[in-house]
């Protein structure tokens, strides 16, 4: 019986590590959120950073929710809706931090690295299982872009059926293809809108679908001779709103919706609303 | 004087002591494996995440859910797979023996051959899945398809194309010069040599990297998803994205294990039944 040392040894280093790795550090993401009993004093925040509100988006950040795909510049209806919210709560222009996030990234558990993500996200139950959203800052439409060339006529939502529709991974509008209009061929899912724009120059797909002012910033800077068929508002659930995502219970929730409140009361969110996202009164709806 | 051999008591003995060694051996083995699966369970089991991670990870509701869709895509990447797979062989058996002919009126040929191994070796292929899926149908040919899935598998025959080129090249030289001379003292042409003797001896020899090389293939028919082709995987992150789920992600990969496992133990298989062939016995 000639047993090595090493052998007799590593039982015990396993019964170590378990003991040593059972410890971990609490993320502090399954706390209760208190949203209406802590003040929202930029001091006693639960901040990522200390003294410094940290904004995630997605990289790139399209137009027309940012300019020049740079966040930091206020430009753009989400930049300057996170820069109003970021005021609110008290927070000096330089002390706000942007960081890169992938849309997919945004829910992954454990400790998030923003305090809350502004990227176009709808507000969906299912959603609100894994992550906090703050109320609704913009309710956006569904259109469909064509080219003109392809002299697409439709008058109602049935009329898309026929159509091969395309629209990003992920987003509303996307359901909304699956749900609403059911097309006769699959629709055709894009990893982001540049690969969906390209594929509809190259006649890939017939028309594209996205939210209303994103169609209104391709038709009208990006693809020449595009044009917006028209405009729909899913009928299955409510309508759609976009949310800053927060992290499951996070304290800061119950801030920034006070935050967003004051800035719809005191008519900003408004505001800006008309300043960045065109006018949607001339795109005929489709039923 | 023609007894039957049996084996000495010393042998016997020795056959004793091997056997007590060889149970003490599978004891420890046993032991040390179990006792290591029992650690990383309890070292996940009471991690402060943990049911988190299972809502996320591990949610059948979503898994049931998501699984007509990864399905269907799954089957796209098993079309794209099996029709790659069949075109990339003969790819590469042709760039291999154009790069070994040595008449000097094929030159061209093999400079062609030369160039596309080497820059398709080097290319991300997901640039070339890129630049064939969108960059192709940009250019606005005439009759030249259009279709994601199709270009996909182009460009996956591109690049692996030149692997396999690569493999088989290596095997062909590995096949020893007498039996070449032993092809020609029969009469045997170039061709005919090429046909008859190297090539199926070559094939032979490399049958293991080659299915290493289609282990790979399958994964990375996932690949076409960034253009938008709906296969598993993509379909997988899509119902994740809009639900905010990772639970698909993972039967995904159940799906992706059940095709490229047992293509494994093949592969592993045909490389130890090489090497007893090789060693005799």
């Amino acid at each position: 019986m000639r047993l090595k040392p090493a052998l007799v040894a590593l039982p015990v280093l396993l019964a170590l590590s378990i003991t040593a790795c059972g410890d971990v550090k609490d993320d502090g993401n399954d706390k209760k959120a208190t949203s209406s009993s802590s003040s929202c004093d930029v001091a006693d925040l639960p901040l990522t950073t200390a003294g410094k509100l940290t904004i995630g988006t997605d990289s790139p950040a399209y137009e027309p929710w940012f300019t020049d795909n740079d966040p930091t510049n206020g430009k753009g209806f989400e930049s300057a809706v996170a820069y109003a919210v970021a005021d609110k709560l008290g927070f000096e222009k330089g002390d706000v931090v942007w960081t890169k996030v992938p849309f997919n990234n945004s829910y992954a558990p454990g400790p998030k690295k923003f305090d809350f993500d502004i990227n176009q996200i709808s507000i969906t139950p299912e959603r609100q299982k894994v992550v906090d959203f703050s109320d609704g800052y913009y309710s956006a439409a569904q259109a469909v872009i064509v080219l003109n060339k392809d002299k697409v006529e439709a008058g109602s939502l049935a009329d898309l059926a026929d159509l091969k529709l395309g629209a990003q991974t992920g987003t509303t509008s996307l359901t909304a293809i699956r749900d609403e209009i059911k097309p006769k061929t699959a629709p055709v899912v894009f990893k982001d809108t540049n690969v969906a724009k390209q594929a509809l120059l190259n006649g890939q797909v017939d028309a594209i679908v996205a939210d209303l002012p994103t169609a209104f910033y391709i038709t009208a800077a990006e693809i020449e001779d595009s044009s917006i068929l028209g405009q729909f508002q899913p009928t299955t659930g409510t309508q759609e709103e976009f949310g800053l995502l927060l992290g499951k219970g996070s304290e800061l929730t119950g801030c920034v919706n006070q935050a967003l409140e004051s800035l719809k009361s005191d008519g900003t969110l408004a505001g800006l609303e008309k300043q960045w996202l065109s006018e949607t009164v001339d795109v005929p709806v489709l039923k | 004087m023609t007894d039957a051999w049996a084996p000495s008591p010393r042998e016997l003995e020795r056959q004793q002591v091997r056997r007590g060694l060889r149970r003490k051996q599978f004891l420890i083995a046993a032991g040390i494996t179990v006792l290591a699966a029992i650690a990383v369970a309890t070292i996940v089991g009471t991690s402060p995440g943990w049911e988190r991670f299972k809502e996320l990870f591990l949610s059948w509701h979503h898994a049931k859910e998501a699984f007509p869709d990864i399905a269907k895509g799954f089957w796209i990447n098993v079309k794209m797979f099996v029709i790659g797979e069949v075109i990339i062989l003969v790819v590469g058996t042709l760039v291999a023996v154009t790069r070994n002919t040595v008449t000097p009126w094929l030159t061209p040929l093999r400079i062609v051959a030369v160039i596309y191994t080497d820059v398709f070796r080097g290319l991300p292929t997901l640039l070339v899945v890129f630049i064939a899926c969108i960059g192709i149908p940009a250019l606005g040919i005439e009759g030249v398809p259009t279709d994601v899935t199709t270009l996909g598998i182009f460009a996956l025959v591109l690049c692996y194309g030149a692997y396999v080129a690569e493999v088989i090249r290596a095997g062909i030289d590995s096949i020893h010069p007498s039996q070449i001379s032993s092809a020609e003292a029969l009469g045997l042409g170039r061709a005919q040599t090429t046909r008859y003797v190297v090539l199926p001896q070559a094939l032979r020899r490399v049958a293991p990297p080659l299915l290493n090389d289609f282990v790979s293939l399958q994964k990375d028919t996932s690949l076409v998803a960034s253009v938008g082709v709906f296969e598993a995987l993509f379909a997988a992150q899509d119902y994740g994205n809009y639900n905010f789920n990772y639970t698909p992600l993972l039967v995904t990969g159940l799906f992706f294990l059940a095709l490229t496992v047992p293509l494994a133990r093949f592969t592993d298989f045909l490389g130890r039944r090489a090497l007893r062939r090789e060693r005799g016995r």
